[in-house]
């Protein structure tokens, strides 16, 4: 039986320190909605979504009601879109239509965001994919709920090098297109390497061809329960106690989600995928995970020792979700965007944290370079760059990275952004001023590491 | 009454606020009313703080449980108290292995 103070520590996680389930996820096949018009592919996209998830917003919140958790985000996540418009789409803008019909479904649903605009090419484009990316920037200027995705490569098949180029320009043109608003459309567009298959977070989300028909993942979060933790009983304690704190914190933080996924599964009757062990922070004061770090020990975030730090916090995170849960996947890590935790914001602000720092932390926790404003002048090779370390360290390491970087038009070092909501607001950061133009344009694919040949 | 039966079976009921007289007078009588029955509960009070945790079967309540959760809110909103009423199983998932 459950005693009081077990009862009254549930929901002081929940009232006073922002756990949450950050998303319920439900991934679509649309490879059965391809035909050969374009308007018959998008009356069976929007078809398919709002028949199979019409009922994720109600259950979502039913569900958060009667176990008094807030379920934060209902979502949705479709087949990468230059797989199911291959067989339609000739022209960018015929992809574009397909992103169009994708909003709408979202808005009929009331879902905040539909993910799997994405291609994944990570040995080389197919005429499909190589129009889908085209028609990105047009595609995030004219839809709002539309997230995007393209994956350049992975352990298996090494970093497609024109796709990376091509990415540059692409992040340079979104930017360009949606100047008005911050350039916000590249806070929904992100560029990974090892991208997987049921990624229930967004911008990065999209539902692989290795899935099944429908499935439900769930994103946890908590990072303001594991810094409560941490304040409160971890103060100058050796690294055995703090490491056993988080697991058995991160633990009941994903038993949550293993108990949302579970309940979300039956009712809307679409099988449980995987649950994502995240640390996702918000803007809202005391849900950080730059916290977390202060709390170990760091003055900020990027002082010497944040990558341990991180290290340790992201390993921790993951002993303990993987007992909790039967099924763990997504990006499963601790998220550090800068622009949606307060304490990065700061860390940037006070010179502590420069991109060069965040490339390193990257190296030890999910996912990469998030959510990042940088000078509007910073030219598309200088991206297509940071996205080639970036993808390189996911190569070589065998895991997931991503960068999701804005170079905010019109905007220099140290002014402010603001996106809004949950995408939070930004300081400008600094990028190396050296050319990697020569690099850039040459053409073709970076080999698969040596360690991939496992067979 | 299917649905409250499944939802309303084993919930547990947490008391919060400022201690004060008669807070699990009224909570019980709002219960006995609407048919609810109290299986286990515990309180303390802490510097000054009134804790307390109901475990209650809902099966036989004729509301349905959001309706159940908001009359009770509002009940602890006019004493100053925030009373929230959750499915078992949350708690029992986090604590229990």
């Amino acid at each position: 039986m459950i005693n009081l103070s077990e009862g009254l520590e549930t929901n002081r996680m929940i009232l006073e320190e922002n756990l949450d389930v950050r998303t319920i996820t439900m991934g679509i096949s649309l490879l059965d909605c391809a035909e050969s018009s374009v308007d018959r592919t998008c009356r069976n996209i929007y078809a398919k979504i709002t028949r199979l998830a019409k009922d994720i917003v109600k259950t979502g919140d039913d569900i958060g009601r009667e176990f008094g958790v807030p379920i934060v985000n209902k979502r949705v996540s479709i087949t990468p879109a230059a797989i199911v418009g291959a067989s339609c789409c000739r022209r960018p803008r015929d992809f574009v239509k397909i992103a169009r019909t994708l909003d709408r479904a979202a808005k009929k649903l009331g879902i905040n965001f539909i993910g799997g605009y994405s291609a994944v090419v990570s040995k080389g484009m197919t005429p499909a994919d190589e129009l889908l990316i085209r028609s990105i920037p047009e595609a995030m200027a004219s839809t709002e709920r539309v997230c995007s995705s393209v994956n350049v490569g992975s352990t298996k098949t090494g970093i497609d090098m024109d796709a990376v180029r091509l990415m540059g320009e692409i992040v340079k043109e979104t930017a360009e297109r949606t100047k008005d608003r911050d350039s916000l459309g590249c806070a929904k567009l992100v560029v990974l390497c090892n991208a997987p298959d049921d990624n229930p977070f967004m911008a990065g989300a999209f539902h692989g061809v290795s899935e099944g028909d429908a499935v439900v993942n769930v994103g946890v979060s908590g990072p303001g329960v594991v810094n409560y933790v941490l304040r409160n009983t971890c103060r100058g304690v050796g690294f055995e106690e703090l490491c056993e704190t988080i697991k058995k914190t991160a633990f009941k933080i994903t038993r949550v989600g293993q108990l949302v996924a579970q309940e979300a599964s039956k009712r809307l009757g679409v099988p449980f995928g995987i649950i994502d062990l995240s640390l996702a922070p918000t803007p809202a004061v005391g849900d950080s995970v730059a916290d977390i770090l202060k709390e170990i020990g760091l003055e900020h975030p990027g002082a010497p020792g944040t990558t341990a730090a991180l290290a340790l916090l992201n390993d921790q995170v993951k002993k303990g979700g993987v007992m909790a849960s039967s099924y763990v996947g997504g990006l499963s890590g601790a998220f550090i965007p800068v622009s949606e935790d307060q304490g990065m914001i700061d860390a940037v602000n006070a010179g502590a944290l420069t991109i060069e720092k965040l490339e390193a932390m990257t190296c030890v926790c999910s996912v990469g370079l998030d959510m990042i404003a940088v000078p509007g002048s910073t030219s598309a090779a200088t991206i297509s760059g940071i996205i080639a370390d970036e993808a390189a360290i996911g190569m070589v390491n065998q895991k997931t990275t991503a960068v999701r970087i804005i170079p905010v038009a019109g905007k220099r070092v140290g002014e402010k952004v603001e996106f809004g909501g949950l995408l939070g607001h930004a300081p400008v950061m600094r990028v190396s001023k050296f050319s990697c133009e020569k690099m850039i344009a040459r053409r073709g694919r970076i080999p698969a590491p040596i360690h991939s040949f496992k067979n | 009454m299917w649905y409250n039966i499944r939802v309303m079976k084993k919930v547990i009921i947490t008391v919060v606020g400022r201690d004060t007289v008669g807070i699990l007078a009224k909570t019980c009588t709002y219960l006995a009313r609407n048919n609810i029955n109290i299986l286990d509960i515990s309180q303390t009070v802490v510097g000054g703080y009134f804790n307390m945790m109901m475990i209650v079967d809902g099966s036989k309540c004729r509301k349905g449980f959001d309706r159940v959760g908001a009359e009770l809110a509002e009940l602890g909103n006019g004493i100053g108290l925030r009373i929230r009423c959750q499915k078992s199983e949350i708690f029992e998932k986090m604590h229990r292995v």
